[in-house]
């Protein structure tokens, strides 16, 4: 399924006149050729499963009773809708990706300002900065969960214990506070690939402009106000889109960390858990389905902003 | 990463200047942290690294690395390095043709084409699983690598699309006329005039493609079992046993990182280029 962006850029204009003359028509063909793998084995790999999912879904289908197999009509999407998991599911998938995105991309923006100055060491610290990103999600989350989290060898109790000695409070983080455990250990990874993103953005200023309103005697706030948000914004825009994209599917941090437990379970995991382990697969197909309805409401917006970052270079 | 962008008024405090430069160390060595106190459990004892309060100081040891290497990740390692290594090439086989036709000779249409590419990103994963499960089932593919690497092959495939658009957009025209009048062919214009141009996308493509499959565990989890496991995997299946096992968790969660860390940080500015998807360079 391909979502329908109409992005603003502009169609080059292609010389030579309609489709009539048979060199026109080898010529595209010509142009076409080399796009046609990608674009096929795309079709292939994502959009026929898709399909398939589709169908799925108005199908009574569970592993566990073949026989029963059968049209379904809307059952699956209404059980699907009406049952409290996948309400929670959907709940804590947004939770999870807007609390993600945000606070990455806040404290992404804050670094990058800070390591947008020429300072002893700066080289190094960009280098401890992107570390987390570089570290497998799943050993990333296993990390978090037992030697940071952990209430009775891990480093925050650790740490606390060190600190404030012998009766310090021992918090059990992951029970006491489940989504915000994994919150916390994906802001970790996804903060320096913002980062990243808005650290280019800013080095992409134009400077002379900059140093100009600077001698005017604009002030450090207003450069930032009114020149480098406006700038930034859509290298914001970009870096919370590509964070959705990953966020919102994440299976490896719930999966590792809380199993799906303690009212964590987001839509991917929950569909996971529906045709893995319940074996429900109209239902799972369901459930995907209104996975990529939402994400196509979604998309579509975020491509359309996403298409001016590119239009600038799509002249040719 | 070029241009050494300073605050413009910045000389009027140096004070301000000591505590900014502070503060970035500070908050670096923050997010730094958990990775070296991982690397240092990795050395410890398991009875040190169970210690709370922790001690920092305790003797290193190998025993963690010795335990992980016993429980015989080898061949899910060999797995990962396969899917990640083939579904790299292969993304780049196919990706680097389709970039030419959506740039340097654009097809009709071919913001629309590259949007399909995107949006293919968008589409949950999740959603086109069970048949993929489905079909290889019947087909008799579960458990196998290839399998992995052909969803992994489309799983990066849009990525390194816009990403050598974004760097073939950047080769200059001249040059392809000079080749084009020089009566070179198609393959010989990609290979010999345009491919030295953007090799520097293609490295950054490949970074991407090989980190994100490397990392990825979803697909990995649901179609592989013991033949074609990969290392990802691996780590989740690690910590079934009762009694100690933070250094070898640590140790295992290292080893499996490796190659990740050291492809990004020998690649910092790839590694942007990439993540922007072409639009940073």
């Amino acid at each position: 399924m391909s979502v329908d962006t109409k992005p603003a850029a502009a169609t080059p204009k292609h010389s030579g006149g309609q489709s009539g003359s048979m060199m026109r028509k080898t010529g595209d063909w010509a142009r076409r050729a080399p796009l046609l793998p990608a674009l096929i084995f795309m079709i292939v790999v994502t959009q026929l499963p898709f399909v398939v999912t589709l169908i799925t879904s108005f199908m009574d289908w569970n592993a566990y009773y073949p026989d029963e197999r059968g049209f379904a009509g809307i059952d699956n999407f209404r059980r699907v809708l009406t049952d409290a998991n996948t309400r929670s599911a959907i709940w804590v998938t947004i939770l999870l990706t807007v609390g993600v995105v945000l606070i990455s991309l806040v404290l992404g923006l804050m670094i990058a300002l800070l390591l947008d100055r020429k300072f002893r060491g700066r080289g190094i610290v960009r280098t401890m900065m992107i570390t987390p990103f570089l570290v497998v999600p799943v050993a990333a989350a296993l990390l978090w969960k037992h030697a940071l989290y952990n209430p009775s060898y891990g480093l925050f109790n650790g740490l606390l214990k060190g600190v404030f000695g012998e009766n310090a409070p021992q918090p059990d983080w992951i029970s006491n506070q489940p989504l915000w455990s994994i919150i916390f250990a994906l802001v970790w990874q996804w903060t320096p690939f913002m980062m990243l993103i808005l650290l280019a953005g800013l080095q992409s200023r134009p400077l002379d402009v900059i140093e100009a309103a600077g001698i005017d005697g604009a002030s450090q706030w207003d450069i930032f106000r009114y020149m480098t948000l406006p700038h930034l914004r859509q290298y914001l825009e970009l870096s919370a889109l590509l964070g959705s994209i990953y966020v919102v599917q994440n299976f490896d941090a719930v999966f590792t960390i809380t199993s799906g437990g303690l009212g964590t379970a987001n839509l991917p995991y929950t569909i996971y858990q529906t045709f893995y382990t319940a074996h429900d697969y109209g239902r799972a197909s369901a459930a995907g389905v209104i996975v990529v309805i939402g994400t196509i409401l979604i998309a579509t917006f975020a491509l359309r902003s996403v298409s001016s970052l590119f239009r600038e270079e799509t002249g040719r | 990463m070029s241009g050494q962008v300073t605050i413009v008024t910045g000389k009027k405090n140096r004070g301000g200047g000591f505590a900014l430069t502070g503060l970035a160390w500070v908050v670096g060595l923050l997010f730094v942290m958990p990775v070296l106190w991982m690397l240092l459990t990795s050395f410890h004892t398991e009875e040190d690294a169970a210690k709370n309060p922790p001690d920092f100081g305790a003797p290193l040891s190998l025993g963690g690395y010795k335990e992980f290497f016993a429980t015989g990740p080898w061949p899910s390692l060999a797995n990962s390095l396969t899917a990640s290594v083939l579904s790299t090439a292969l993304v780049i086989l196919l990706a680097f043709p389709a970039a030419y036709a959506l740039s340097i000779r654009p097809v009709r249409k071919w913001t629309d084409v590259l949007f399909f590419f995107l949006s293919t990103k968008m589409l949950p994963v999740v959603a086109g699983l069970l048949p993929i499960y489905l079909f290889a089932q019947s087909v008799g593919f579960l458990d196998n690598i290839w399998l992995l690497i052909i969803l992994y092959t489309s799983m990066n495939l849009p990525i390194a699309v816009w990403m050598l658009r974004s760097f073939l957009s950047e080769v200059p025209t001249e040059i392809l006329e000079a080749a084009s009048v020089d009566g070179a062919s198609l393959t010989r214009t990609l290979r010999s005039v345009v491919a030295p141009v953007v090799t520097p996308g293609i490295a950054s493509a490949a970074l991407i493609c090989f980190i994100f499959s490397w990392n990825e565990l979803l697909f990995a989890r649901v179609l592989t079992g013991t033949v074609a496991q990969t290392a990802p995997v691996f780590l989740t299946g690690f910590v079934t046993s009762q009694g100690l096992f933070l250094a070898k968790v640590c140790a295992a969660s290292i080893v499996v990182s490796l190659p990740v860390l050291i492809a990004g940080f020998a690649a910092q500015d790839k590694l942007v280029q990439g993540l922007s998807l072409g639009a940073v360079k």
